[in-house]
């Protein structure tokens, strides 16, 4: 099974840029030109915000935007908008995402299509501002479809992607691409960005099938539903999720075709000879991929597998992607507290299991609040990965990295 | 009415056929209900103005009773009821007087 995929030539020449991974989705988020924003300023996501609120002032966009009270209120004006039948987005990070709660559920619940922009940012308390995972992990059974990014491209790449799969008819649930927290977000990298008619063409038009302004056809959204049928909608809701394994494939494939720059499920670094595999989230995938090519070097058969999709989890493909190595480390850059192992772990060992394979497995916890990351310190994991290889014991399968004794 | 399947019902909960709430009956929900004497009734219609749940069934402009598989019992109609034409008794008490 193979990670790779082609690279076709592009259709549109992008444009070379040197943007913040925040003003690079709220420049997407230009060009998608949403009917409505409704989001409220916390950091590290503000910049989004701030940049998109100018594009509304200076009206380089047609977008409502709401600028509400918090990110409950946000969360809901979303709802609201969305069942009228806009094209509706979000941001937001960590607290704010945890005070966007209970209404989350009611916007999975009720399928609608709504986009959020997530920076991840760590949980309080103590009080920290800074990137790991805890926000958009802590979200992860509310139904939402949750990809995540490495670099600014893929953040910007990420948000144009996401409105197509959120408004796929076998999908429509909400969905939020992540990516770290000033290690992305405020960070000025080089991307490129399509020209305005290319994503406008990507994304289309959305015509909702059912909306509450549509009043010769009326409908209830978000009823009293109870034991006799609210089994059954969630039922429908796995379905959904399920479907858009394939649905992010599509998009991911097209918008290659569009931009050169072609997206899956998952993506693998140096992976086809491998033995030794870390596998992981987001930005450090990025650091992780220097350190393979340092081990490299001194002849050390390691790879990478970037996950780029978390929700739904591509199970079977991790599993037939992983199965076979002689030992895997799972990067976690959050904490499911009383769990064995991190989120990210957790998914990887059950994809195992259910596929009947056990490789030997550990879970590296790093990173949490914001604590640095870097190649040297990737190279000491696959050392310990080669030795797991060598000794053949995994304990303690959980294992805190860069955490002071 | 026969329940549905999950892949036989509308995505969200969400419902389409206008004025369905007809065909759900929640007059089971109540524990008092309202008991009419017509006799004190002058057909003002002010418990048709104030039931929450259209459970006053008027005919030809003229009361004629409660719509009993509605009602929850809330008893508005006769807080309000200037004739004190409505009284509401404990289910419990009227079933066992059935016994």
């Amino acid at each position: 099974m193979t990670t790779e995929l082609v690279k076709p030539t592009a259709k549109y020449k992008g444009t070379p840029k040197g943007l913040e991974g925040d003003r690079a989705v709220a420049e997407a988020m230009r060009q998608m030109n949403p009917d409505v924003v409704a989001a409220y300023p916390i950091t590290p996501q503000t910049e989004i915000v701030m940049r998109f609120s100018d594009f509304v002032a200076n009206g380089e966009v047609d977008t409502e935007f709401i600028a509400v009270e918090s990110e409950h209120a946000a969360m809901s004006s979303c709802i609201g908008a969305a069942a009228a039948g806009g094209r509706v987005q979000t941001a937001t990070s960590g607290a704010g995402m945890a005070l966007m709660w209970e209404v989350l559920w009611v916007a999975s619940g009720s399928r609608l299509p709504i986009v959020m922009h997530a920076v991840n940012r760590s949980l309080s308390s103590p009080l920290n501002i800074h990137c790991d995972h805890s926000d958009t992990m802590g979200m992860r059974d509310a139904g939402w479809v949750h990809v995540f990014g490495e670099n600014v491209q893929e953040a910007y790449d990420n948000a144009i992607q996401m409105v197509r799969i959120a408004e796929h008819p076998d999908v429509m649930l909400p969905s939020l691409h992540a990516f770290d927290g000033f290690i992305i977000g405020h960070s000025v990298e080089r991307l490129e960005t399509l020209p305005d008619q290319a994503v406008k063409e990507f994304i289309g038009k959305y015509t909702p099938k059912y909306s509450i302004l549509d009043w010769r056809h009326p409908a209830t959204f978000g009823p009293m539903d109870l034991q006799d049928y609210f089994f059954e909608h969630k039922r429908q809701q796995v379905e959904a999720i399920q479907n858009a394994l394939a649905v992010i494939e599509k998009v991911g494939k097209e918008y290659g075709e569009l931009s050169g720059r072609p997206y899956g499920l998952m993506e693998g670094y140096c992976l086809d000879d491998a033995d030794y595999v870390l596998v992981g989230l987001g930005s450090t995938m990025g650091t992780a991929k220097v350190a393979v090519d340092m081990m490299r070097e001194s002849g050390a058969k390691v790879g990478l597998l970037k996950i780029r999709c978390f929700r739904p989890f591509p199970q079977k493909m991790i599993t037939e992607v992983l199965g076979k190595r002689k030992v895997i480390g799972v990067l976690d850059r959050s904490i499911s507290f009383g769990a064995q192992t991190g989120p990210l772990c957790l998914e990887v060992i059950a994809s195992f299991f259910t596929n009947k394979v056990s490789p030997n497995l550990v879970n590296y916890v790093y990173g949490m609040g914001g604590r640095d990351i870097v190649p040297a310190q990737i190279c000491q994991m696959f050392k310990e990965l080669i030795e797991i290889g060598k000794t053949g014991s995994t304990d303690p399968v959980q294992r805190f990295f860069g955490v002071r004794d | 009415m026969a329940l549905k399947g999950w892949r036989e019902i509308l995505i969200g909960g969400m419902i389409t056929d206008v004025g369905n709430s007809i065909n759900y009956k929640t007059g089971d929900w109540r524990s008092f209900r309202p008991i009419w004497d017509d006799k004190k009734c002058n057909n003002c219609k002010v418990c048709w103005v104030y039931c929450p749940d259209g459970s006053i069934v008027v005919k030809d402009g003229v009361m004629i009773g409660m719509d009993l598989d509605h009602c929850k019992g809330c008893g508005i109609c006769a807080q309000e009821c200037p004739q004190k034409a409505i009284k509401m008794m404990e289910e419990t008490k009227l079933r066992e007087a059935v016994k």
